[in-house]
């Protein structure tokens, strides 16, 4: 596959497969206001995503449009870092495939806000016009995430013994898939190499824990290849969910 | 054809999620202009999943239908900022009980903002979440009389 369209495709199914998972709070958040906010944030993703999935539909030149991509692909051709497919339960004690964790949801959130608000910061000056264009206005919208999902992390971080346990349990379950945040190779006259985001944001990202009195768990080696197609064991179940309008009613619209 | 009627028309298609104010009014209209095929409106969709953008379409549509045929053209760039909005369409916000942005995108993002109650005008105001029922607002209550209210999002 042509770099530039694997690129916009990485960025693109990371957004979507993210709206997914944040959308699947709605109507079940903790309080009417969060479930609006979990919601809404899973909506500009989807929007993002849909502006991706059109230029890479145009890219691709195969005709296909950002519907037939979204809903319409094998797992393998879905190009997303694993972080965003894992379960909203991830981090629960039971094992993992239903239910929702509003730690592991929160320390997700945050995580892919200030890595998304890095790399739009530095699309938004691409000499590729169409990726500059759609980076200049995600950014405006992900900086809103950022500063909730991490006024979140703070307040269940630095607050009872409960929320700080079950943060800190969390975030030994996501820490080794951040790793493939930073994995994707950059193209030229496009956008950065993913690497060049990490200084950024493990920066970042320990000012918040700091804040958030959150230990950080030791490193891992852990390699994961979303981002190469090579999916978790959770992801054919989150297309089966995410596809079966499409597949049982093809070209369906509302 | 008349581009000053075609004009007039369009001025008066409200937003579809926010009625009390009409698209020019919001700043979601670029142009109106006449082609070769008719007339051709330019719109800038203000949240990349606003649900309402087909709509809105389809409204300034059939709003502009006796003039033509109408093409509705989408234009990301330069992104729709709450900057736009019209000094009318700020005063129609606050009236409907939404208060307007108080400052820029890059102010709102360091700052949460001191709000008025747009009913009982009261300074004690609290920001109960910085999402809401669309995209663009904040949920607030005022301390004062009780109600809740909404806050457009400086974009």
């Amino acid at each position: 596959m042509d770099a530039k369209l694997t690129y916009v495709l990485q960025l693109a199914d990371t957004c979507l497969i993210h709206a997914q998972r944040l959308g699947e709070w709605c109507g079940h958040a903790p309080v009417l206001e969060e479930d609006l906010a979990l919601s809404n944030m899973a909506l500009d993703l989807l929007g993002q995503a849909r502006a991706l999935l059109t230029y890479a539909g145009q890219l691709e030149g195969a005709g296909r449009d950002e519907d037939q991509l979204a809903f319409l692909r094998l797992e393998r051709d879905y190009r997303n870092v694993v972080l965003v497919e894992l379960p909203n339960a991830a981090a629960s004690p039971s094992d993992g495939s239903g239910g929702r964790d509003f730690a592991f949801t929160t320390l997700r959130n945050a995580a892919v806000a200030i890595w998304l608000e890095l790399l739009y910061e530095r699309l938004q000056g691409s000499a590729d016009a169409e990726l500059a264009g759609i980076a200049a206005k995600s950014l405006k919208e992900v900086r809103y995430h950022r500063q909730h999902s991490s006024d979140w992390v703070v307040r269940l971080g630095d607050g009872t013994e409960e929320s700080q346990a079950r943060m800190q349990a969390a975030l030994a379950v996501l820490w080794p898939y951040v790793n493939e945040l930073f994995a994707a190779a950059g193209v030229e006259g496009v956008g950065p190499a993913w690497r060049e985001l990490e200084a950024d944001w493990r920066a970042r990202w320990a000012t918040l824990m700091a804040e958030a009195t959150l230990a950080l768990p030791r490193d891992s080696a852990m390699q994961p290849q979303g981002h190469l197609g090579i999916h978790s064991e959770h992801m054919g179940h989150l297309l089966a969910t995410m596809q079966h309008l499409q597949r049982a009613y093809p070209g369906g619209v509302w | 054809m008349n581009l000053a009627a075609a004009r007039a028309r369009l001025a008066a298609v409200p937003d579809p999620e926010i009625p009390a104010v009409s698209l020019m009014e919001l700043g979601i209209v670029r142009d109106l202009r006449e082609t070769d095929a008719g007339l051709e409106v330019v719109l800038t969709p203000t949240y990349s999943g606003c649900p309402a953008t087909e709509l809105i379409a389809d409204d300034v549509r059939a709003a502009l239908a006796e003039f033509g045929p109408v093409t509705v053209t989408l234009q990301r760039v330069p992104a729709w900022t709450t900057d736009w909005i019209t000094p009318e369409g700020r005063d129609k916000l606050q009236q409907y009980g939404i208060v307007p942005p108080q400052c820029s995108a890059e102010q709102a993002i360091r700052v949460v903002p001191r709000l008025r109650c747009p009913r009982c005008r009261g300074a004690q105001t609290e920001q109960l979440s910085r999402f809401g029922s669309t995209p663009c607002k904040s949920t607030w209550r005022c301390v004062d009389c009780g109600e809740p209210f909404e806050y457009f999002k400086p974009l």
